[in-house]
Order: structure tokens, then C-alpha cells, then sequence
């Protein structure tokens, strides 16, 4: 963990609201694991204050890419970063999804732009592991596929693929996946990573999920992110130092 | 010309006036992976209760403009597990250690002291009586000036170390409870805890953090803790440690010109974690280009017509 400042190379627009920034980083190329993330100061000024949150969406070579999806003003700001802008940001941040599991298939469940994490969870698994991935979102122009592989789409007006949500999707193909040994990651949000919890846990499914909230620092320094355990014994975990990866059987979501 | 950076705070002397404030740096750890801890002035630890604090549910914090509000609600782990975990840490780092002490009754906050005097790595407490997010203890002790002299006196009772109350800017008297913790023999008091607010959604018209109020810090109250250094400075002789908004030297500065013997950086660090050695650095540079040998010069060198 340390205080980095990058330059974009380039910065564009991939759907409706989201953007892909790819940076230039030979060291967080190296070092991050999917599901980490860096903490980017967006301005200057005071204004906005504090650091936003952004898990690694890929590394490839000496470069790094995050993609988001403009929400408020920090947002903006970063969707106007052009080519030779520094970004100033701390990482790695966060455990990252545990990939070195026993299992043989990789089920990815993204909703909206919870796909961020994934491009780069699959191109470290590709290779020693089976990828299944379901990607969702409101509508056909909303749904990201940038870096997937073997995906299927749902939307929730029936624009493509299947109608309805995400979790819907996964568990009309899970007659199918249940033969083999899987793993499922998760990441989009909380009303639908409850739904992926209440089914995994139901079957014992081994699952993770990503997960996220409101931060100031993301080193663990303001106690301003915490989850609540499953295990009750009086503390909470912080979603910016035990996560943003957990195991479902370890937190109420 | 080399400048003196040193400062004292009662028996406490300080390499320089730089301290990280209680609550944003937890017990130092973290922070130490950006920063040699022991070029700082000092390290305020994150207020230790005597039983450990679980805080308030998410969410906790969230961002106004230029500033924050927070509402952790003392989550701590107690002082028996602060002793053993935090402790070999910060014996380790070299920094002068201040431990921050929370409790919702005077009892607590004697028994927390009389605990903590016997370990050699903590120089000095500093008590808070200004918590604004729990309900019982904090505020309610930071507005009652009967309350905030009788903590002094019984802390000040048990322990030789240095003792600084930590004063809430939610009272419209700053300085009649400064003047109360000099005479309860208080070493120096240190202002501003953070400011009461809150922030509502304007679509669910639900608050933003889950207390409904919180603690508001960053450059947004600087002016205001500003004005009550000052007008403790104006009032009161005692050491003062500014504490509100600052993000880089010359707040710092600007908090000693107005009377503050040091400085606390708070919500900086979660944004700057390395800001602390930054501001020593540019105050040293100012000392040098003001040709003033010791930083105390700068102390409350206000002109005030
Ligand atoms: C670990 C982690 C990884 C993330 N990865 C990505 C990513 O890859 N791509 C992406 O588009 N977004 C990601 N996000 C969400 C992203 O950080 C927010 O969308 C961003 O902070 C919005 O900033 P803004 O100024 O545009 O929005 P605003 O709404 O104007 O401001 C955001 C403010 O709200 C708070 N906030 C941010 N997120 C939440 C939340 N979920 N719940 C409550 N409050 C919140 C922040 O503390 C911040 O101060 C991630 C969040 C986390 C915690
Ligand atoms: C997240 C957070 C947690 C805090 N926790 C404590 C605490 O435990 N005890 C305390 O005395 N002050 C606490 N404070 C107050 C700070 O020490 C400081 O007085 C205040 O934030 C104003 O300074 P700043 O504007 O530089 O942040 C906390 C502040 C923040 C932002
Ligand atoms: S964001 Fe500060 S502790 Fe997690």
C-alpha cells in the first residue's frame, strides 16, 4: 500500500454512463489481485474531499484499467481525465476474491457496474479454471460485457437475453452447473447480492462477494466502513481492510 | 539558521508542534506503512473506553462539501485489549504516545487513567469530554462545565502525566471551559472536537448516516476552530492544541498565529497520509523565511487592533 500517481493513457466512453480509464503502472500492474482496489483523489481542491473507491477492473502489461460509472461529482471529474493527466491514488487496497480454491467452474454474477471486478478475475483464472459468467443490468444498453468471456445477459425489461434480474438468470441455469465443483463471485448491488447469499447459503455454495459501501480513508484508519458479522461477538469488520471480498457464511448483507 | 521546532505542553515536550488527532489514525499502524511515525510531534491514539465499543451501525460517515460527517460512536477495543495489542506497537515506533480517553462517567474516566499511567509508552492523556455521537457520556460532559471540572480534578488526581481536555465547539463559552480544566490542573486543552450536523436525501428524506447527526470536520469548520483557539488564547492562559480543517502548513500556522502552542491533523490523513511530515516540513521552511529561531515565536503572534 502506498501513495501512487499514474498517467492516463486513455480514457473513454464504453456504454451509456460508464467509462474505461487505462493507466499507466508497471508496479500496480504487478502487484494487484482481482478484487483489490485503489482509492482515487478525483481533484485538487477540497472539493469534492475525499478519495473514491474503485475496484482494479484489469492489468495487462505495465497498465491498469478501472471502470465506472458516472454517479455524482467525483465521478464526473474522473470521466474528464484526457491522456498524460495524473491520477493520484493509494493501493492495493482491500484481500481481493480468494481464487485458489477447490473448485473447477468460476461462476460470475455481475449486476450493473458490478462487472468492474471481473475482466481481470477472468483473466487469471482463463486457463486453470471453467468460467461461467451472467452479467445484468436495467437495459440492453446498461449491461457490461467489456472483458467477459462465456457470459449470458439479463435485463430487466427484457431488452436482451433473459427478462428479469441477474440472480433470476443464475438460478435458472443452476440445474445445469450443478454438477460440477463451482464457486461463485459476486458483485453488484446489495438488494442483489442478498439474493445470491440467500440462495448460495441455502445449497452450501461456496460464494464470495464484493461488496460496497461508504469510505474516507481505505486503510482501516477511520472506522467509517463497517459490515456486520454473522458471527455475533461484538465488532464489526471493515469492508476497506477484512474486505471488500467475503465469504458469505461471514457477513449479514 | 536552523530553526527550533520544539514545543512544550507542560512537562511534554514535543519535537515539534505536529500531532495526528485521536480517531484518525486509529493506534498508528496503518498510517506507519506511509510515514516514519517518529518524526512526529506526537500521536493522539483513537479514544479508548474502558469497556470495549462496538459503534454505531453503518452508515457511518458520509461527505459535505468540503468536509465530512461522521458518526462512529467511539468504536473501540476496550482498554484490557488496547493494553495488549495496541501497546507493542506503539512502543515500537519511536512517537510520543497520547492516549485518548472516552467514558460515559467520571468513574470511568479515573479507572481508564489509573489504568494506562502505569505503561511507560503513553507521555500524556488527553480526555475527551466531546463526543458528539453517543448518547450517554461525550457531549453531555463537554456542555457541563461542573462535569468537565470535576473529570479534570479526579483524572488529574491519579495520573502525573501531562492531562489535556479536548473541548467541544457545541457550546457558546469555549474558554469558560478551558478556564474550568486550567483550574481542575488540566496541562493544555485541545479544540475542536468536530462540530454537531447532519445531511438528509432529498428523495427518500431519510439521513445520510444512520445517527442522524454527526461529527462535521474537515476545511469546512476551520474558521470556526479558529475563532475559539483565539478566543481561548484571548482568555485563558493555557497550551492550546488547534485542531479543525487543517490541510497543510499554513493552516497549521495560521491555528499558531491565533494561539495554538500545536497543531492535530484530523481528517487529512484519510485523504494525505503522509500530510503530517509535509506540514513539518513546510513550518520549518516559514520559521525560516520569517527568520524566527524557535517556532514558539509564532504562538498567538496575532496583531489585533
Ligand atoms: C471497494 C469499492 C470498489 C468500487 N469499485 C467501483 C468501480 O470499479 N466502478 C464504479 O463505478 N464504482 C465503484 N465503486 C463505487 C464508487 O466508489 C462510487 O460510485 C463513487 O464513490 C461515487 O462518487 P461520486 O462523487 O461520483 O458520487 P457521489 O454520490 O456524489 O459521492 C459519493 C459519496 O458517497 C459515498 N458513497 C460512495 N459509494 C457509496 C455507497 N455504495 N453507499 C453509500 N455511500 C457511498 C462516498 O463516501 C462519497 O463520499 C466502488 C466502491 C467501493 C467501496
Ligand atoms: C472519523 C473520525 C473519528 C474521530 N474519532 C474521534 C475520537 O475517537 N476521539 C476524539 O477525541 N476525537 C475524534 N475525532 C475528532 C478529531 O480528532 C478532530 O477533533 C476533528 O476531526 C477535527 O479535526 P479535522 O477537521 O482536522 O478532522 C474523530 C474525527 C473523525 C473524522
Ligand atoms: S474506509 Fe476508513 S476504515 Fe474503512
Amino acid at each position: 500500500m502506498n501513495i501512487f500517481k499514474i498517467p492516463v493513457l486513455t480514457n473513454s466512453k464504453i456504454a451509456e454512463n460508464t467509462f474505461l480509464m487505462k493507466c499507466h503502472s508497471p508496479e500496480l500492474a504487478a502487484d494487484m489481485k482481482p478484487g483489490q482496489f485503489c482509492n482515487i483523489k478525483v481533484s485538487e481542491s477540497d472539493y469534492p474531499l475525499l478519495r473514491r473507491p474503485f475496484s482494479i477492473c484489469d492489468a495487462e502489461g505495465n497498465n491498469i484499467y478501472f471502470m465506472f460509472d458516472v454517479h455524482g461529482e467525483g465521478t464526473r471529474l474522473l470521466s474528464r481525465k484526457k491522456q498524460g493527466d495524473l491520477i493520484d491514488l493509494i493501493a492495493p487496497l482491500g484481500n481481493g476474491f480468494g481464487i485458489d480454491d477447490d473448485y473447477d467452474t468460476a461462476v460470475l454474477i455481475a449486476g450493473g457496474i458490478g462487472a468492474a471486478p471481473f475482466p481481470y478475475l477472468t483473466r487469471i483464472l482463463k486457463g486453470s479454471k471453467k468460467i461461467v459468467t451472467y452479467i445484468g443490468g436495467r437495459s440492453s444498453e446498461l449491461v457490461l460485457k467489456y472483458g467477459l468471456e462465456n457470459f449470458s445477459t439479463a435485463t430487466d425489461d427484457g431488452s436482451e437475453g433473459f427478462q428479469g434480474n441477474v440472480v433470476q438468470l443464475f438460478e435458472s441455469k443452476f440445474e445445469m452447473l450443478k454438477s460440477s465443483d463451482i464457486k461463485v463471485f459476486a458483485c453488484g448491488p446489495n438488494p442483489m447480492l442478498r439474493a445470491v447469499k440467500n440462495f448460495c447459503s441455502e445449497r452450501g455454495i461456496n460464494c464470495e462477494v464484493s461488496v460496497e459501501c461508504a469510505m474516507a480513508c481505505g486503510f482501516g484508519i477511520c472506522q467509517g466502513c463497517p459490515i456486520e458479522k454473522s458471527e455475533v461477538d461484538g465488532s464489526y469488520l471493515l469492508v476497506c481492510k477484512d474486505g471488500p471480498v467475503f465469504n458469505i457464511n461471514d457477513i449479514v448483507i | 539558521m536552523s530553526t527550533d521546532l520544539s514545543i512544550e505542553i507542560g512537562s511534554l515536550k514535543l519535537k515539534n508542534p505536529v500531532m495526528l488527532a485521536s480517531g484518525t489514525v486509529g493506534y498508528g499502524n496503518e498510517i506507519s506503512t506511509f510515514m516514519d511515525l517518529s518524526r512526529i510531534g506526537a500521536i493522539v491514539t483513537k479514544s479508548v473506553s474502558l469497556k470495549p465499543r462496538k459503534g454505531n451501525p453503518p452508515q457511518r460517515i458520509v461527505e459535505t462539501p468540503s468536509g465530512m460527517l461522521n458518526a462512529i460512536g467511539l468504536a473501540n477495543v476496550g482498554v484490557e485489549e488496547f493494553v495488549k495489542s495496541k501497546i507493542p506497537f506503539l512502543e515500537k515506533v519511536h512517537s510520543t504516545v497520547i492516549c485518548n480517553i472516552a467514558a460515559s462517567s467520571v468513574e470511568e474516566y479515573v479507572e481508564c487513567a489509573r489504568i494506562l499511567d502505569y505503561e511507560e509508552v503513553i507521555k500524556g492523556f488527553e480526555i475527551n469530554v466531546s463526543c458528539p455521537n453517543v448518547k450517554e457520556g461525550g457531549l453531555i460532559f463537554g456542555n457541563d462545565i461542573n462535569a468537565v471540572g470535576r473529570i479534570t480534578e479526579k483524572v488529574r488526581a491519579v495520573t502525573d502525566k501531562p492531562v489535556i481536555i479536548k473541548l467541544s465547539p457545541n457550546t457558546s463559552n469555549i474558554s469558560e471551559f478551558a478556564k474550568t480544566a486550567k483550574e481542575g490542573g488540566a496541562d493544555a486543552v485541545s479544540a475542536i472536537n468536530t462540530l454537531v450536523g447532519t445531511s438528509f436525501d432529498i428523495y427518500t428524506r431519510k439521513p445520510k448516516i444512520k445517527n442522524v447527526t454527526g461529527g462535521l470536520s474537515g476545511p469546512a469548520i476551520k474558521p470556526v476552530a479558529l475563532a475559539k483557539v483565539l478566543e481561548i488564547s484571548r482568555c485563558v492562559d493555557i497550551p492550546i492544541i488547534g485542531i479543525g480543517g487543517i490541510m497543510n502548513w499554513k493552516d497549521a500556522v495560521e491555528f499558531m498565529i491565533c494561539g495554538a502552542m500545536a497543531v492535530q491533523l484530523g481528517t487529512v490523513n484519510f485523504i494525505n497520509p503522509t500530510a503530517a511530515i509535509e506540514i513539518i516540513e513546510g513550518i520549518n521552511n516559514y520559521c525560516k523565511e520569517m527568520s524566527v529561531s524557535s517556532v514558539k515565536e509564532i504562538v498567538a503572534s496575532y496583531h489585533i487592533q
